[in-house]
């Protein structure tokens, strides 16, 4: 699959985003677009998946730790056919299988549920400790925030990962800079990351995570890696792809969405004016 | 003989004999495995017996990813760090996200003795009680407790156990399999008041009731190692005979037994209610016999508690 494809792909995804969050008029947009990349390359090229059979023995587990990025992971679920893209409008409704936050047990698809930050890193660490159990090949793909990081859990995540060699485990951090309530820099800062990672024993890559072949040159480069589990920074925007978003910068978090804002960057993302 | 064994070798046991011979389960210990005895199982059986290191919120996370690949993983630590430590990731990753891990918290209330306050868990059930689903369990002796673990494996869903680590007072004979993790026992029948108890308090629950007989009072003993769900029509049943409850916990009062039996009292059956337990204290540091003292919670606390309800009806 070459890099138009996926970027056309990554396109709908932003669609189905903004469309989703419309539907019910605010959400977390920001820290979903950031990460549509990531999605992308995973689901479209590097996880071994059924769509058809979403509990498929021996498949690759993601885990969306960064919890509240739900709509995002919907946006590429819906399009990858786990379920009819209508459904996206349902988003956050009375009932509906598609909650902010990621829940296992409700959407088809969700391998792991999140939303309170910290735990579905330790969640993807107990999954891919469970596939080298069972000898099943089965690689665990987590993504986790930047203010997440602020998390003790993720370092006592990360400490163990390390210690048991999980080179089936491959983190990402949307490292957007931004937090709910600023700029992390601002807020508890958490540089030098990268290095951080290294000091733990990880396999550390440092991308821009909205670019899909520096990102998808990362990604081949952790599964080949062994012995350690990988990080890749993801330096991302948050709000990618959408002007209106993109430019409220920290105050993208969660924001309302027009349709008149929605067609807008339909038209947008599409390659039109608005 | 089971009467002879430390708790924690009943649980050990247990644990060892389910590896071998069930692929699903694993033990997790945050560098308590020396004290609960879990140690050796991490040297003989390496992938099935972990140790996270001081990190329980880790551990209780790693245990649910573990168990959403089809694990049964069972987490150990003192009561205090099993519980109230990692409070929300016992409510998310384990009941919210439905995984079958069973939390295993040593050294309930008093039981903690020298290690005092900090280590007193005297608010874990309390802490737990409120979130959907999850079964709470405290041992009463190790007949009872082998005869449990089985049904613990076995049910589908987050389990509290409340574990004694040493030897603990013997209540059932050796040999009794009769127990059921949904239903409490009517240990002894009686007519005047019932006593409802838990834990270590059902052996002192039965010296008092013995005190109580001399004195010419009739008392019935519910055993209820199981609060969560609690047997509400075994309570009832006997409530409805004696019309006088008095509840015996090594708990804070608060949140725990008392409370839900007062939940199922006031609901179906008004009854005078009394209770023993921890009330409005924090731990501290002492052996048992000190313990049982500062925090009211002997046999003549129970006789007291007993006369009053008893005189209120």
């Amino acid at each position: 699959m070459d890099y138009k494809e996926l970027e056309s792909f990554a396109k709908e995804i932003r669609v189905n985003i903004v469309s989703s969050i419309c539907s019910i008029g605010a959400g977390h947009i920001g820290g979903s677009l950031s990460i549509v990349e990531a999605l992308t390359l995973l689901y479209k090229k590097h996880m071994k998946i059924d769509p058809a059979n979403p509990k498929m023995e021996g498949r690759d587990r993601f885990v969306c730790s960064k919890g509240h990025a739900g709509p995002a992971v919907y946006a590429v679920l819906a399009e990858m056919g786990y379920f009819e893209k209508s459904e996206l409008l349902t988003l956050n409704q009375g009932g509906t299988r598609l909650p902010s936050h990621c829940d296992m047990n409700k959407t088809p698809g969700i391998d792991m549920t999140a939303g309170s930050l910290g735990q579905g890193m330790s969640c993807a660490v107990g999954i891919a400790l469970g596939a080298k159990l069972k000898k099943d090949g089965a690689r665990c793909y987590c993504i986790i925030g930047d203010g997440e990081s602020q998390e003790g859990q993720i370092w006592e995540a990360a400490l163990f990962a390390a210690h048991k060699k999980l080179d089936n485990l491959i983190v990402f951090t949307d490292y957007n800079k931004y937090q709910l309530d600023g700029a992390i820099e601002e807020i508890n800062n958490l540089e030098p990351l990268a290095e951080k990672w290294k000091a733990f024993g990880w396999n550390v890559y440092e991308v821009d995570g909205n670019c899909l072949e520096e990102l998808d040159k990362a990604i081949i480069a952790a599964k080949a890696n062994m012995g350690k589990p990988s990080m890749i920074v993801m330096h991302t925007i948050k709000g990618k792809g959408i002007e209106f978003v993109e430019s409220a910068k920290g105050g993208c978090h969660s924001m309302s969405v027009s349709c008149e804002q929605r067609d807008c960057a339909v038209n947008e993302i599409r390659g039109g004016l608005c | 003989m089971l009467k002879e064994k430390l708790m924690k070798e009943v649980f050990t046991d247990f644990i060892k004999e389910n590896i071998l011979a069930d692929e699903r389960i694993i033990i997790v210990d945050a560098d308590l495995s020396k004290c609960i005895g879990s140690n050796p199982l991490e040297k003989e059986f390496p992938d099935r017996a972990i140790n996270v290191g001081i990190s329980e919120q880790n551990m209780a996370s790693v245990a649910a990813g573990l168990a959403s690949y089809g694990f049964i993983p069972f987490i150990t630590s003192f009561g205090p760090f099993a519980t109230r430590r990692i409070c929300d990731q016992i409510m998310i990753s384990i009941c919210y996200a439905q995984q079958n891990v069973k939390i295993v918290g040593t050294d309930p209330g008093i039981s903690a003795e020298l290690n005092g306050g900090t280590h007193m868990a005297l608010e874990d059930i309390g802490v737990l009680r409120s979130i959907p689903h999850i079964v709470i369990y405290e041992p009463t002796d190790n007949v009872e407790f082998a005869a449990m673990l089985p049904q613990i494996r076995d049910h589908n869903g987050p389990v509290y156990i409340r574990m004694f680590r040493k030897c603990p007072p013997v209540v059932y004979k050796e040999g009794d399999t009769d127990f059921n993790l949904f239903k409490a026992k009517v240990y002894r029948e009686g007519k005047d008041v019932t006593l409802v108890a838990t834990g270590l308090m059902v052996s002192t629950a039965i010296e008092a009731a013995k005190q109580l007989e001399e004195d010419g009072i009739s008392a019935e003993i519910i055993v209820c190692p199981t609060i969560k769900p609690i047997d509400s029509e075994t309570i009832i049943a006997s409530a409805r005979k004696t019309r006088a409850v008095v509840t015996c916990e090594n708990h804070n009062v608060m949140g725990a037994l008392r409370s839900a039996v007062a939940e199922v009292l006031c609901e179906q059956c008004p009854t005078v209610l009394q209770s023993v337990g921890v009330k409005e204290q924090f731990g501290e540091v002492g052996k048992m016999p000190y313990l049982r003292k500062v925090f009211h919670m002997e046999a003549a606390d129970i006789v007291v508690a007993a006369k009053k309800a008893i005189g209120l009806k």
